[in-house]
């Protein structure tokens, strides 16, 4: 049934044309070079000239070189063994272990049917306050952490891989210094998460075809557990490596560039990703939380912004804190009406409060003079950026709560928090 | 029918190329035969004897030499009763169905009927044997939900009919016979109560398009007395992300003073679908107290299904939205997002390597963009009767930037324009509309000269505003620091609206002409204010006695006691009435 060809016509960066018939959109191939076996895939078909885009690159590919077609689509082994492995791009083992080959299942399937989907209404704790506190995480959430180059957003997501309420964690990494992979897989086993985290990585020095693969791999093992009454977390760094390879690609294959050189697709493509978020009706759940570095803090890059506009709000990485400003999670009103009762209005006044303490900073900064009150925020301001806003801060829900009144409690009286005096009464801490 | 056939030659992305010998029409729908399955595609282009294709499905899988069946029609809807409820994809697939063929996910190529066809209907016929009767007339009337659902002669009968049979008052689903025609040469035309209409073409079975001239309320105040929308009109929403676009299309959607609400989403979050499906059914529509539900269509074509139908979606919804319009009903037909719709052209335009406008949109955005806005309209029927599409479409400009060619398109051809701002959403001003640069060619609720006034204010206090940034506090007088306090309380009791609480966001017309009287004559009186601190601090009051006040309902004991409060804070506050103000409010009794 497989058919070999050895005709190359074309090689383009890693992009090769072959002759051949009977090939189906979007197949696999195999390609032996001198340098070893690569996978390939079939991106455009005219006529007998069939395109593929090369995993392992274009470099040393010879025009004599032998390309098998296997018949089928990208797949992925799943099953329980997956747990505690680490793969690459082609889903070869990138660990000790054996490669995996039993129940292949299809990457990148279909949507799911929104009537088969229900409302996100669980809270996913992670224990860093500025998530469970001010901007709650939700299970089947999608959101996108934005951060600039050099902030710690790869030590973040491992707090939360370690953390967070999920059974199991499969970690994506596209674009990985080898350093941060090798950090991840520390931090993982010492954790002792490892045992429930499956990861798929690709580091920078890896070949760019399969940088694109890493999300559909990982979302399709996280959905097939998720189907298996699991709650998935995934967690994804950095969606902009992700983007700036199909950008490589789209331009290797002369497809006209949009916005920035970014292919026009960008948002069908990002979103066909982080729509993978679920909570299934009746079974378990995606949850997914991706970096997306800013290159130059830009927000409105193409790869931020339409970001933006795909997920559920948005975490800001800046200056080594969760910024309470521009961080938003758009489903946290679904679930914390439920955890206790003050939680909403603490939320509310501690910001606010937060936010009249960043104007005193810029007055005193400008050499106004300051009064009692100016001095009570700046205290508090302060207080609040280290007992709380600081990322190794690790409390649950209700000790962040406690925090928080304690905090307030040690800056101003009763009457200048703009709560309600009935839960002040309950919650103020006796001195 | 004759099979007509054609063959595979080139598959890139969703673009496939076939080859074919008989006649081929454009924008034809036509089947590649993938193993087992039969993916829907539509023509987009014909070259020789090449046909390329957008197939709306995922195309793995294809290869060349596959069968391609055209079946000689365009894209069509089903039009008939029981589309009131139901849960579209982009092609009228109704989603419970196929969650019931294929479980979790959207597996491609299924596909359902559009109408239960099981479902008996209590047809009443209101044509007599001999009528003389063309498109667009109707010959019976079934009940559906709160409405007359009218059975039409087919939109596509292009003749002049008389009716020779038609079924006695009974049940009879959607594909029975309920009528026979003949048309002008003797011919026999047997209908059911349902047909099929090409969505990409408007329907124009009436007498004459009208002028938009009837206010729609949307019972939020910013638009109905300051940038209205009319029945029968258009208007966009852009705005940044998280600027709560979607939140001020849902509320629309609730309160919205119309008969039926048609929801396009188009290439937008799943979970949002899923929150007004699992919200609707729970709620009651104020006008006929029944489910809001039993007046809405959703149309969802979420932004992981497949692009090609994303451009459908609208398509389809506004047919329907036409569909009931023919009714002599007021439709509401909602777009979210239409820069999803024309990111979906622009892929499209990309695979045919045409070449490409600004930011690699195709060069015909405008007019389509322009021809999808001209589907709204108020219309007198055949009947004498009136009925409106009126449609709101949400834009989400690149980067928040409104100068972008979605956006720019769009304002060319809409009525009314609410741009959001991300400076006010990030303050937590909802609905963000800025009213600094929205617009509206329509006419408001409330008397104009009235709307005027405010908006004045408005003005004025944020020129002064952007001036104390400049010279502070200090450097301003205390008339200057009135009218910027003025405007500040205006603001946030008035433009500013909770839609999350039942009372709030459901704001009558009556009462927002009562309340903007309220306005006028307290924002049109100087009051004896001594220093700066004196003003900030009544206008703090006054301005937390209003907002108690929008919290009660209208017209109950609660809402005049709420008024005697600002009124007796007003005395407190030696307020006196400004000419200007007194003749406003004389001209308006």
């Amino acid at each position: 049934m497989n058919k070999v060809f050895n005709k190359i016509e074309s090689i383009t960066g890693n992009v090769i044309t072959v002759k051949a018939q009977g090939v189906r959109y979007n197949e696999l191939a195999q390609i032996n070079t001198r340098f070893g076996k690569s996978l390939a895939q079939v991106n455009k078909i005219d006529g007998d000239v069939v395109s593929l885009q090369v995993f392992a690159g274009g470099q040393g590919i010879s025009t004599g070189d032998e390309v098998r077609f296997l018949g089928h689509d990208m797949r992925v082994s799943f099953s329980d063994d997956l747990l505690g492995r680490i793969f690459n791009g082609s889903g070869e083992p990138r660990d000790k272990g054996p490669a995996l080959t039993d129940n292949m299942k299809p990457i990148g399937g279909p949507s799911v049917n929104p009537t088969k989907r229900i409302l996100a209404n669980r809270m996913m704790r992670t224990n860093i306050p500025m998530i469970d506190m001010f901007n709650t995480l939700v299970v089947s959430q999608k959101l996108p952490i934005f951060s600039i180059s050099g902030e710690p957003y790869n030590q973040l997501l491992a707090r939360i891989a370690l953390q967070a309420e999920a059974d199991v964690i499969v970690l994506g990494g596209m674009g990985l210094k080898y350093d941060d992979f090798l950090f991840f897989k520390e931090e993982l086993s010492n954790g002792g998460a490892l045992s429930k985290t499956v990861m798929f990585v690709h580091t920078a020095s890896d070949p760019t075809v399969e940088c694109m693969m890493i999300p559909d791999m990982a979302l399709a093992v996280a959905e097939q557990f998720a189907l298996q009454d699991k709650d998935v977390l995934v967690l994804l760094t950095d969606m902009t490596n992700f983007a700036d390879a199909m950008k490589e690609i789209a331009i290797t294959q002369e497809q006209v560039p949009s916005n920035r050189g970014y292919p026009g697709d960008l948002y069908s493509q990002l979103a066909s990703r982080y729509e993978k978020a679920v909570d299934f009706d009746s079974s378990g759940s995606v949850t997914v939380l991706a970096v997306t570095t800013m290159p130059g803090d830009d927000v409105t890059h193409p790869v931020p912004d339409n970001t933006g506009y795909i997920t559920e709000g948005q975490y800001y990485l800046k200056g080594g804190r969760i910024e309470p400003f521009g961080s938003l999670s758009r489903l946290k009103q679904n679930v914390n009406g439920k955890t206790r009762k003050d939680h909403r209005i603490l939320m509310d006044s501690m910001i606010r409060l937060y936010s009249s303490y960043k104007e005193t900073l810029e007055k005193k900064n400008m050499g106004f003079s300051m009064n009692r009150w100016d001095e009570k925020l700046l205290k508090y301001g302060q207080l609040f950026e280290n007992k709380l806003m600081d990322l190794s801060v690790n409390l649950t829900l209700e000790e962040s709560l406690d925090l928080g009144w304690q905090i307030l409690a040690d800056c101003f009286q009763k009457d200048e928090t703009g709560i309600k005096s009935d839960l002040t009464d309950e919650f103020w801490p006796v001195k | 029918m004759t099979a007509n056939k054609g063959k595979v030659v080139s598959i890139n992305g969703n673009l496939v190329s076939v080859r074919f010998e008989n006649n081929v029409s454009m924008n034809e729908i036509c089947y590649v035969n993938v193993d087992d399955t039969k993916l829907k595609s539509e023509v987009i282009r014909i070259r020789g004897n090449i046909a390329q294709i957008q197939v709306y499905e995922m195309t793995g899988g294809i290869k060349c030499g596959d069968e391609v069946d055209f079946t000689g029609e365009m894209l069509s809807a089903q039009l008939g009763p029981g589309l009131l409820g139901q849960i579209y994809d982009g092609l009228q697939n109704p989603l419970p169905v196929l969650a019931e063929q294929a479980g979790w996910f959207l597996e491609r190529g299924n596909y359902a009927y559009g109408l239960d066809s099981e479902k008996k209907w209590e047809f009443t016929p209101t044509a007599k044997v001999g009528d003389i009767l063309r498109a667009g007339e109707y010959i019976g009337t079934v009940p559906e939900g709160p409405f007359t659902h009218k059975i039409f002669i087919p939109f596509n009968l292009l003749g002049i009919y008389t009716l020779k049979s038609v079924a006695e008052k009974g049940e009879y689903t959607v594909n029975e016979e309920i009528a026979v025609l003949t048309d002008e040469r003797g011919r026999d035309i047997s209908v059911s109560m349902s047909f099929k209409w090409p969505v990409k073409r408007a329907i124009k079975c009436y007498s004459e398009r009208l002028a938009p001239v009837e206010t729609m309320e949307t019972k939020v105040r910013l638009i109905d007395s300051f940038f209205p929308v009319a029945k029968g009109g258009t208007y966009c929403t852009p705005g940044p992300f998280g600027a709560g676009k979607t939140v001020l299309q849902h509320t629309t959607s609730k309160y919205a003073d119309v008969d039926i609400v048609i929801i396009a989403a188009c290439g937008e979050r799943a979970g949002e679908v899923v929150e007004t499906l699992t919200e609707f059914p729970e709620l009651t529509d104020p006008k006929t107290g029944r489910s809001l539900m039993e007046r809405t269509i959703i149309v969802c074509n979420t932004s992981s299904m497949p692009v090609a139908s994303r451009e459908a979606s609208v398509y389809t919804a506004v047919t329907l939205a036409e569909y009931y319009r023919q009714m002599g009903l007021n439709v509401l037909m909602l777009a979210d997002s239409t820069s999803r719709w024309a990111q979906a052209m622009r892929e499209m335009s990309g695979r045919l390597e045409e070449i490409p406008g600004e930011e690699a949109f195709p060069a015909y955005l405008e007019s389509y963009i322009a021809a999808f806005y001209e589907r709204a309209g108020c219309v007198l029927l055949p009947d004498g009767s009136k009925g409106s599409v009126t449609i709101g479409g949400t834009v989400s400009p690149a980067g928040g930037n409104f100068e972008e060619p979605v956006t720019q398109a769009t304002l060319k051809v809409v009525g009314a324009f609410h741009g959001l701002s991300r400076e006010r959403s990030d303050a937590r001003k909802y609905p963000a509309i800025d009213p600094l640069i929205s617009w509206s060619k329509y006419k408001p609720v409330t008397d104009p000269a009235k709307s005027g006034f405010c908006k004045n204010i408005l003005l004025h206090g944020d020129e002064i505003g952007s001036m104390m940034k400049v010279v502070g506090e200090e450097g301003t007088s205390i008339e200057d620091y009135t009218i910027y306090l003025k405007a500040e309380m205006l603001d946030a009791v008035y433009l500013q609206q909770n839609s999350f609480d039942s009372v709030e966001a459901n704001c009558t017309k009556e009462r927002q002409r009562y309340v903007t009287d309220k306005l006028v004559y307290i924002l049109g009186s100087e009051y004896a204010l001594d220093s700066k601190d004196d003003a900030r601090s009544f206008f703090n009051r006054m301005r937390q006695k209003f907002i108690d006040w929008n919290y009660t309902e209208f017209d109950s004991e609660a809402f005049a006691g709420a008024e005697a409060e600002i009124d007796t804070m007003y005395a407190d506050g030696q307020g006196k009435l400004s000419r200007e103000a007194e003749l406003l409010l004389k001209g308006g009794e």
